[in-house]
């Protein structure tokens, strides 16, 4: 808590509809956002228990800067995944960390199963559980009007909720924040459904004096300038992220058809420009950033004869275009974005969507599976057929659905097709075919994504060689525990270097040396590695699909042996460090 | 020539709530949205579009320092008014006489929150949605 030497828990138990507010001075140790996260997942986890166990607790958290330093704009969920059955640890913006903020709460910790479905609204001194029984079936949006309507406090609240998908318990559902951003991977949704748990909505208007002016603006306004005035965001704000689509097909290491290609010969239709060109109506940011990468694109859709259209507007990005694009073969800007808004509609998480779809089109091809399972003739490019296929598997609607609602792991290890059912340690893979950096450090990433150690970012900017890439995974991942204790967006990790993040540090009353970081930062590394550790996780288990070492990646075609001697020695530096103590 | 903001080129508008954030620190000394002198909110969601309430910078009689009892608020050059904490009763007349709904009360100092057109919100607006213009009074 900023100026204060305590972190601020408010535990709900849905069970008893009992709240808590705890006063943890030992979390300090723990900075905030991922750190206070991690630390609570593993004292309220029930490792003996299912990941969909009442028992199981949700946390969120923000850190001491959260929102009033530029883009610290983040909140991080932890939980079991019901996914990958282990760590789950996901990030959104929105308003939600500015919220908490206000509301005085560094973390929120929810615990046991409401008795019918309810909602949480929760603000300063309040907390309050409240029937949902009529939202229950309606789409992410739509409740989101219902809560927007019943509950105070306009324009400083943030709306969390789920649709189908995560109470049907898929486990990949997500939850919608504000409309535009999501806790997208590793299925919250789902474990927000198996509370009953439809919706959250924190609300905060407290106001904190600020002890020494001078030196907060004196910092906030050198921050805000690097940010809005140099190169290092402009990138997010023009395009967005959807710039890379032509960078990673010109190279080789986008993803195409289910991993059958890394390139194609079509891409203007899915660039940033022609999104930009044809879609683009707004930009929109986090609450804190000035940078403003949220994208809204818009389409036309004739929802009945004698020309009635509505114009429909979702939030674009890479990763979207790559899973609901260039990897089930759709072709054109106007199909991803019909995609994208069916799967915001049914709360689902959009990678892991596109990449279930994209191995049960190649396994109907190859007879695996047939169409009487499928129930649409699933073929890359049919846009209509995904768009059922979507529906189905949020709502579970035969068995095949329902069991390609566990994730492309479980699908492929009962149907078969394991070698191209593209997913690294279960959860389902991101869109950059880059080469080894990108493949294992998902593997090796405590919450195999992307972004736990921006493998990608290895191979697209140096030369491989096995020590060198497990010393990048390894230095990324133990600073990446840092900036995520504090919440910091990691579109501005470039900006926040460590002499940054002292200063900000000082200036919410926390200071803290450089060695002091770092140990914070192992310490808690070490505690996502031991809450993996209880949870049955083993590095040496992961078994990599062999589609990777078969399509030629954007550094060159990869050799399975490489790959588990880079997992390998990673695994070695773990165990290395646990033991350490 | 004196100047008053304008919250003119709010279409561009991100939401990012900077201009709040900032107006509450260098003008109240707090981390704060509700005491910020503007006020952007969206229309109803998201999707809906930014707007901002602020004070409209008027020019000769002021409805808001009219309907003051006490004298606390005095016309400003440029537009607006400034005022006068002492002479304040936190009455919250002026919230009621501004027809563009921009004063706000502050309910820990019991004042109004009036805004100075001090330019704080233009300087971190990051898509000049918020300018200082020219105004003649």
């Amino acid at each position: 808590m900023i100026n204060e030497n305590f972190i601020r828990v408010l535990h709900i138990d849905l069970t008893s509809e009992r709240v808590h507010i705890y006063k943890r001075e030992d979390l300090n140790d723990y900075l905030g956002g991922v750190g206070v996260a991690a630390k609570l997942l593993e004292e309220y986890m029930r490792p003996e228990l299912p990941p969909l166990a009442p028992e199981q607790p949700i946390v969120l958290a923000i850190g001491a800067a959260s929102t009033i330093f530029p883009v610290i704009t983040k909140t991080t969920a932890m939980f079991i995944s019901p996914l990958t059955g282990e760590l789950g640890e996901s990030y959104a913006g929105g308003r939600l960390a500015l919220t908490m903020f206000h509301a005085g709460y560094d973390a929120v910790l929810i615990t046991g199963r409401a008795k019918n479905p309810s909602y949480i609204s929760v603000r300063e001194m309040l907390a309050e559980i409240k029937d949902a029984r009529a939202f229950w079936g309606m789409n992410a949006d739509g409740v989101g009007q219902y809560i927007r309507m019943r509950e105070a406090f306009s324009g400083k609240r943030s709306i969390l909720r789920i649709g189908p998908a995560g109470e049907n318990l898929c486990s990949f559902a997500s939850v919608c924040v504000d409309t535009y951003r999501h806790f997208g991977r590793l299925g919250l949704g789902a474990v927000f459904g198996s509370k009953n748990l439809k919706a959250l909505q924190i609300a905060g208007d407290r106001s904190i004096p600020i002890p020494d002016f001078k030196k907060y603006g004196s910092v906030y306004s050198e921050l805000y300038k690097t940010v809005t005035s140099t190169e290092i965001m402009s990138k997010y704000h023009d395009l967005g992220t959807p710039v890379n689509v032509v960078v990673l097909n010109e190279g080789g290491g986008l993803p195409v058809e289910n991993l059958n290609a890394a390139s194609t010969d079509n891409i203007e239709e899915l660039s940033g420009n022609t999104f930009a060109k044809k879609h683009l109506v707004r930009k929109v940011a986090c609450t804190g950033c000035p940078v403003g990468c949220i994208h809204i694109g818009q389409f036309r859709r004739e929802f009945d004869h004698g020309y009635e259209y509505e114009a429909v507007s979702v939030s674009y990005d890479y990763e979207l275009i790559f899973a609901l694009g260039t990897f089930l073969g759709i072709k054109n800007s106007d199909g991803v974005l019909e995609l994208i808004e069916a799967v915001e509609e049914l709360g689902l998480d959009a990678m892991s969507c596109g990449v279930v779809l994209g191995w049960a089109t190649e396994a109907l091809k190859k007879g695996i599976i047939s169409e009487d399972m499928t129930i649409v003739p699933l073929d890359f490019g049919s846009l209509d057929n995904y768009l059922e296929a979507a529906r189905y598997l949020a709502y579970a609607e035969n068995e095949f659905y329902a069991d390609l609602a566990k994730g492309v792991k479980h699908a492929s290890l009962k149907y078969g097709g394991y070698d191209f059912g593209m997913q690294i340690a279960g959860n389902e893979m991101p869109g950059y075919h880059t080469g080894y950096g990108a493949l294992t450090g998902a593997a090796v990433g405590a919450r195999h994504s992307h972004l736990c150690n921006a493998g990608y970012s290895f191979d697209q900017s140096k030369p491989f060689d096995i020590e060198a890439l497990v010393d990048y995974l390894y230095a990324e991942e133990v600073e990446r525990c840092l900036l995520n204790s504090l919440t910091i967006c990691l579109f501005a990790r470039k900006v926040y270097d460590r002499d940054r993040i002292m200063k900000v540090l000082d200036c919410v009353g926390k200071p803290m040396t450089n060695e002091e970081l770092d140990r914070a930062a192992l310490r808690i590394f070490k505690t996502k590695l031991r809450i993996k550790q209880k949870l049955g996780f083993k590095l040496g288990n992961v078994k990599l699909p062999k589609r990777f070492f078969q399509t030629p990646s954007m550094t060159g075609q990869l050799k399975e042996e490489t790959a588990a001697a880079v997992i390998a020695a990673f695994e070695k530096r773990c165990e290395q460090l646990l033991a350490a103590d | 020539m004196p100047k008053a903001m304008r919250a003119s080129g709010m279409k561009k508008c991100i939401g990012c709530f900077t201009c709040m954030l900032m107006c509450s620190a260098y003008n109240q000394q707090n981390h704060s949205i509700s005491k910020s002198a503007i006020k952007v909110a969206t229309r109803g969601g998201m999707s809906s579009g930014f707007q901002a309430t602020v004070c409209l910078a008027c020019k000769g009689s002021r409805a808001c320092a009219e309907a003051c009892p006490s004298g606390a608020l005095v016309s400003r050059r440029g537009g607006g008014v400034i005022l006068k904490k002492d002479l304040c009763i936190g009455c919250r007349k002026c919230q009621t006489a501004c027809i563009a709904n921009a004063v706000n009360f502050d309910e820990e100092t019991h004042l109004p929150i009036i805004c100075r057109h001090c330019g704080v919100c233009t300087r971190y607006c990051p898509h000049s949605c918020l300018v200082m213009e020219d105004s003649d009074d």
